[in-house]
């Protein structure tokens, strides 16, 4: 069948199963070149394989939950959103959460995920107790801080590269209420939104959202987004109330052929402008609900197709802190020039390297939606050569273009990571297009 | 006030899974039956870590009608609602050649589902409530030479429900026949079908729940197939027999 990652680009004929017990995940490893796949979020080809794609999604069964501990079982296919759905009722949260929540826990410590609170908590690997793993012998091995440590660390941020992740053990955070203490503040340039996460830098959550058109005095204007969860003394009686029940909201679906060229540089500039003037005019602080917060986009459905038939890609790298300034501004002047500006582009503060292959280092992330197109390719070349000049790098997750060269020039952690694979002969085992494309 | 229970036979399917935590998250008690029910231990766990409400699993092998009494007085209480998702497929080819492949097909889609079912219609006309939902199949609207054996049984499981709810209506029992259309389930799997025709169990639970809610008697799933068969229905027989579909 026909399939490809959240970006709709590149499209793959793959042959995929779809296991719904663990011993089927295990009897279909052996030998096989394979790869596991979530609920397809990662924006490239991370988790397309011609050969065997093997859709974790049947295997989505809550195993157990310890009340005292805040630690929830559960079968990797399980949705971060159906976590919520039943915890949050009961008090309880997760500690790490990306901006969609149509993701899979095993997807989750694959690409160990990174959400508004790295900077203080760091990524989704420090609130995972444990996981089960499905190596190339088609063995099941417990991977903790104490058990196969090696392999618990490498396997965070390998994209499913060292085995099929099973079972996942994570940790909870109690909270009070859903609802959030939003605080929006705007920055007129790069340089001032930068300068606010530092001052914000005890806040629990904090992101910006960039107008990636603004050029000249304008250039890297924001909007920085704050949270706090907010306590039941600080929710108003009304809307603690609501608290239990998942909101089930108005969800709107994007038409499934919309033309390629309805985002074009006149209108992502006009929408730019216009909600940066509308987010500067209503800075402050409100209580929004948890799914607003942390996942605004995932109430439009199929979002992704409103790049059109051709697809689109996501541009995401991180600059360590000392070239980071000079570096985005760089990056952004570009993107401005090449007149191909996103809705979504993000800036994020991060806080230290977190495992031995994870995305996220200390210094700031910036990510950027460009539809599927030559320009954007010239244009990724450009914006790759100047990650590189600042000494950054680059999120596989989100990844559909780069060369195997670009890879290793932006990571020597790379030599380590393949030695790793050969060590575990899971290099002819476990490969994605991803992989092959990336020799890794 | 507390829900009553919901009985899932042929608990293992996808579709029945996902009918089971539709009701499940309406806060009703869940009572999982099917063959080998020890094997549902996991999704007996899963349904209560998710929803919090009480779940209990029943052998009943629909094809051994000495099982079904146990299964009836082993539950905790009669359900409010019981769904019928058990069904069998087979190869078209295989129930040609053989027959009693083809007898195991006819009995696991009409002569089990319709007998199961018969004891809770009884029950619950004594009770005087209840809702009693037959999964059923589009193949069952007109015989087709890719799956009649299959398609026939369902034909009769349809005028099985279709009868019943005729029986029952003036006894406070109400009868849901579900025409599915396609779904990604396993029975489904490595088949070719068109993506606008293919519905996911979710959508399927949905469909059942609003169907109950609504008191609805038939339900095609995606409203699309209520055409198509309308369609493949009024073709006359001299030209049918003549097609391939």
């Amino acid at each position: 069948m026909k399939l490809s990652g959240w970006g709709n680009f590149p499209v793959h004929d793959v042959a995929m199963q779809t296991p719904r017990v663990v011993d089927e995940v295990v009897s279909s490893v052996h030998a096989q070149d394979m790869i596991a796949r979530g609920n397809g979020r990662a924006y490239g080809d991370s988790a397309l394989n011609t050969h065997a794609t093997v859709n974790m999604c049947g295997l989505n069964r809550f195993i157990a939950f310890d009340a005292d501990t805040g630690v929830l079982t559960a079968e990797a296919g399980v949705i971060l959103g159906d976590v919520i759905a039943a915890m949050l009722p009961r008090g309880w949260f997760p500690w790490v959460t990306p901006g969609t929540k149509f993701v899979t826990l095993g997807g989750m410590v694959a690409a160990d995920v990174h959400g508004k609170n790295h900077h203080g908590f760091g990524s989704f690997r420090h609130c995972v107790e444990w996981f089960d793993l499905c190596d190339a012998k088609g063995d099941v091995r417990r991977c903790s801080r104490t058990q196969n440590a090696d392999l618990f660390d490498w396997t965070f941020g390998a994209m499913g590269l060292t085995g099929v992740i099973l079972r996942v053990a994570l940790r909870l955070r109690p909270v009070e209420t859903g609802w959030i203490r939003q605080r929006t503040i705007a920055a007129s340039d790069l340089g001032a939104v930068m300068a606010l996460f530092e001052t914000h830098a005890a806040a629990t959550y904090s992101v910006a959202w960039i107008d990636c058109l603004a050029t000249g005095k304008d250039l890297g204007r924001s909007l920085l987004m704050l949270g706090e969860h907010a306590s039941a003394y600080e929710t108003p009686a009304r809307l603690r109330a609501k608290t239990a029940t998942m909101r089930q909201k108005r969800r709107l679906r994007v038409p499934a052929l919309l033309p390629g060229g309805l985002l074009n540089r006149l209108t992502v500039r006009a929408f730019n402008a216009a909600y940066y003037r509308w987010g500067a005019h209503n800075a402050g602080s409100r209580i929004v609900d948890w799914d607003s917060y942390f996942y605004p986009l995932d109430a439009i459905l199929g979002w992704n197709r409103i790049y059109g038939r051709k697809g689109f890609t996501q541009f995401q790298c991180v600059l360590p802190e000392t070239s980071a300034h000079d570096g985005l501004e760089k990056i952004l002047k570009q993107t401005a020039l090449a007149g191909m500006g996103s809705f979504l582009a993000v800036l994020k503060r991060l806080g230290p390297q977190d495992g031995p292959f994870s995305f996220p280092m200390e210094g700031f992330t910036l990510a950027l939606d460009f539809p599927v197109s030559p320009a954007t390719t010239r244009l990724i070349k450009k914006l790759e050569a100047i990650t590189l000049e600042h000494h950054g790098r680059f999120y596989l997750a989100k990844d559909s273009h780069m060369s195997a060269e670009t890879l290793r020039a932006s990571d020597d952690r790379i030599a380590d990571f393949t030695a790793m694979r050969d060590q575990l002969a899971s290099t002819a085992v476990f490969r994605s297009e991803q992989s092959k494309r990336l020799k890794i | 006030m507390t829900k009553g229970p919901v009985l899932i036979l042929g608990a293992r399917s996808d579709i029945a899974r996902a009918v089971a935590h539709r009701f499940a998250a309406m806060g009703h008690p869940i009572q999982l039956a099917a063959r080998n029910a020890t094997t549902l231990a996991q999704d007996k766990v899963d349904i209560e870590l998710r929803y919090d409400v009480p779940v209990t699993l029943h052998e009943c092998d629909a094809l051994d009608p000495a099982s079904y009494s146990a299964c009836v007085d082993g539950l905790p209480d009669l359900p409010e609602i019981v769904c019928c998702a058990i069904g069998y497929m087979g190869t078209q080819a295989e129930n040609e050649r053989d027959v009693p492949m083809a007898q195991t097909v006819l009995r696991s889609n009409f002569e089990g589902p319709a007998s199961i079912l018969s004891i809770f219609a009884n029950l619950f006309e004594e009770r005087g409530f209840g809702t009693i939902i037959g999964i059923s199949s589009v193949a069952g609207e007109r015989g087709r030479a890719t799956n009649y054996v299959y398609g026939s049984a369902k034909a009769g499981f349809t005028a099985f429900l279709s009868g019943l709810r005729n029986r029952l209506a003036g006894k406070g029992v109400h009868v849901i026949t579900v025409l599915p259309g396609f779904v990604a389930t396993q029975m489904t799997q490595g088949m070719d079908l068109p993506a606008r025709l293919t519905a996911q169990p979710e959508e399927v639970a949905t469909a059942i729940a609003n169907a109950v809610r609504r008191k609805r008697n038939v339900v095609y799933v995606r409203p699309i197939w209520q055409l198509i068969m309308l369609i493949i229905r009024s073709i006359p027989e001299a030209i049918f027999k003549k097609l391939k579909i």
